[in-house]
């Protein structure tokens, strides 16, 4: 295959977006709830279907995170699969229903693209967070979105996880990527954040449509942030509680490069505590509500610049060659 | 208040001292500063400590700290009433009426000549409020006193006093057990989390009210003064449909502005599908608690304040 020939992959016919996939992320649960009002139709080569979903309707109602556990770490095959009785948690219970309805995860079947919408306290702008660094399609849009939306701070995350053990819900669909943006407090919408949002969403389902009616998308350069570690707030041993908070210095500054020796926290009786790591990283999730609980201060990347083929739909011609040479293959095995 | 000298100042008013203070943190469990300085306070108090008074931290709502939540049941702050505190039923009262009733005995009663001094309540909002002292009455001339104190203390850095005497929208605060109730509100901060400079810009507010808790128990007089406040005027909610939700948002334009002005035509909301909806008021209002999270189910997207100069007379230790 020569250098220049675009990547060809299958048309993006069923595309999901979840909303209030955690109950008091306001911008997804308005937006989806919007859009399930006027659905509204396009022009030839959008996608055959767009599902608008509310994930966790219950702690929607409540304004809550989630009600029993976090429904966006409920998506691994074990959870999905396991066992269930009448004590099993509501969002154990309803992650099997959106498996149902947007999956089975890792079948032919699943919806081919899942956008799931969050919201977050951390300054984080826009970000994109997958699973995978060489999904084109998510990257392809990454990319169609900073090009549509150039004043908007936008990064792609990347969590190196297999398929095996992803526990979000857009690992259900044959492609996926959280949408989250901040910062906002949970529990509010803020009409800024709302309204890039809303544009986000409209152009990934406009890149959609272009893709699947053929168009070309030329390749180029991605910065990608992968996680490396998080790390915790100095808790007291016994009760452990906080003993302090994010240093000022640091404080909403998500994407700006941390290098050992500076600022990290502030202790309660003003001392600075500083990032000790060997190589310098860039901080993101600075200050997250949702993760005190889960012992995330803030969460750590390394930059890199991955380059993306040009990538195009495969016509049906194409789909079916493709199709039956999987087919015969599996065969031959 | 005091009658006339020879000469045009009036005699200062007699106040009796405060010897018991409380420090309430958690009355909304989920407004992190109050918590994490009491907490603090009540391992080590030393900081708050001031010579001839009993100064006490205290968490006031422990459930609601633990959950991380604003309330278990119902809110605290809404709880004060005088219907409520005399209830009868113990264990089937919801879980604030209750603890409203036990802070009641603890720091009361309401009304009391043997309830506490002074009672200051830390919160924080998501609002862009900065921060503010929370006043109920614009006769406490203790307290205005109090607030002359701590803005010019806080100078350059901006205090702001807002008072709510409206009758209607006026609520029973876990702070109204007290003879001086004061608030501190400090925002923009979500709930649930910390920030560093909220936590330090209410240190230091605190610091500036027990330092004139000790000044005015030494025997320091306060001269006449004037006091600038936002008066509350009236609450204005969210655009709703015929099902009750919300159609439109806080407009881009009066996000984060709380304090500006709002003159009549101005964008305030902004409906999902991007239309602007004006104020129609009369007049240029001061809006505040614009979008606080917690006043979604108070159908409350912002308060209008108007502005005004109260004077408070001069005050001394009876």
């Amino acid at each position: 295959m020569q250098l220049d020939e675009p990547v060809l992959l299958p048309r993006l016919c069923r595309v999901a977006v979840c909303g209030g996939t955690h109950g008091n992320e306001l911008s997804g649960v308005y937006l989806v709830r919007e859009m399930l009002k006027t659905e509204t139709r396009r022009e030839d080569g959008e996608p055959a279907s767009v599902l608008m979903v509310l994930s966790n309707p219950r702690a929607m109602q409540q304004c809550r995170r989630y009600v029993d556990t976090d429904l966006n770490r409920c998506f691994t095959h074990a959870t999905l699969n396991g066992p269930v009785s009448d004590g099993t948690p509501y969002e154990i219970m309803r992650s099997r229903e959106l498996n149902a309805m947007l999956g089975p995860k890792g079948s032919r079947a699943a919806v081919d693209l899942v956008c799931d919408l969050h919201n977050t306290t951390a300054n984080m702008g826009l970000c994109f967070i997958a699973y995978s660094d060489s999904d084109w399609i998510c990257l392809h849009i990454f990319r169609y979105l900073q090009k549509q939306m150039p004043d908007t701070p936008m990064r792609f995350i990347h969590f190196d996880v297999s398929n095996k053990e992803s526990y979000s819900l857009d690992s259900i669909g044959k492609h996926g990527f959280a949408m989250e943006i901040g910062p906002q407090p949970h529990g509010c919408v803020k009409s800024d954040i709302y309204t890039a949002m809303k544009e986000g969403v409209q152009h990934m389902l406009d890149w959609a449509g272009y893709f699947n009616s053929g168009c070309l998308f030329e390749g180029g350069l991605v910065d990608v942030f992968t996680m490396v570690k998080n790390v915790d707030y100095p808790r007291d041993g016994e009760t452990r509680n906080i003993m302090a908070t994010i240093h000022p210095r640091l404080q909403d500054r998500d994407f700006c490069l941390l290098h050992p020796g500076d600022p990290l926290f502030q202790t309660f009786s003003g001392e600075t505590l500083t990032y000790n790591g060997n190589e310098p990283l860039y901080p993101f999730f600075i200050n997250e509500c949702a993760y005190y609980e889960k012992g995330i201060a803030l969460s750590l990347a390394r930059k890199k610049c991955v380059t993306i083929p040009s990538i195009r739909a495969q016509t049906e011609e194409e789909e079916e060659q493709a199709s039956e040479q999987s087919f015969a293959s599996e065969e031959e095995e | 208040m005091s009658s006339g000298g020879n000469n045009n100042t009036k005699a200062a008013a007699r106040v009796d001292a405060a010897r018991r203070v409380a420090i309430f943190g958690g009355t909304h469990g989920n407004e992190m500063s109050g918590v994490t300085l009491v907490n603090l306070w009540v391992q080590n108090g030393a900081e708050i400590q001031r010579k001839g008074v009993e100064i006490k931290p205290f968490i006031a709502n422990p459930k609601a700290v633990e959950k991380c939540v604003r309330y278990v049941d119902t809110d605290l702050n809404r709880a004060f009433t005088q219907e409520n505190l005399s209830a009868t039923g113990d264990d089937e009262l919801p879980y604030e009426v209750q603890r409203a009733q036990e802070i009641n005995r603890m720091f009361g009663p309401k009304g009391s000549a043997g309830a506490y001094d002074v009672i200051f309540d830390l919160h924080n909002t998501t609002s862009n409020m900065g921060c503010t002292l929370i006043l109920e009455s614009s006769k406490d001339a203790f307290n205005l006193q109090m607030m002359n104190y701590i803005k010019k203390a806080f100078a350059p850095a901006s205090c702001l006093v807002l008072l709510n005497e409206h009758p209607l929208l006026k609520y029973s605060t876990s702070r109204s057990v007290a003879k001086h109730p004061v608030g501190l509100e400090v925002g923009p901060q979500p709930q649930g989390v910390l920030r560093s400079n909220i936590f330090e810009a209410m240190r230091v507010i605190l610091k500036h009210a027990l330092d004139f808790i000790e000044l005015f128990n030494e025997g320091m007089e306060f001269p006449a003064c004037t006091v600038e406040v936002f008066w509350v005027l009236e609450r204005m909610d969210y655009p709703r449909d015929a099902n009750g939700n919300i159609i439109a948002m806080v407009h881009p334009n009066l996000q984060d502005c709380d304090w500006e002005p709002l003159n009549p035509g101005d964008p305030m909301f902004q409906t999902f599908d991007g239309k602007s909806i004006h104020y129609q008021g009369s007049s240029t209002v001061y809006p505040t608690f614009i979008n606080e999270a917690a006043y979604y189910e108070k159908q409350q997207a912002f308060v209008t304040t108007r502005r005004e100069t109260l004077v408070a007379s001069a005050v001394r230790k009876a």
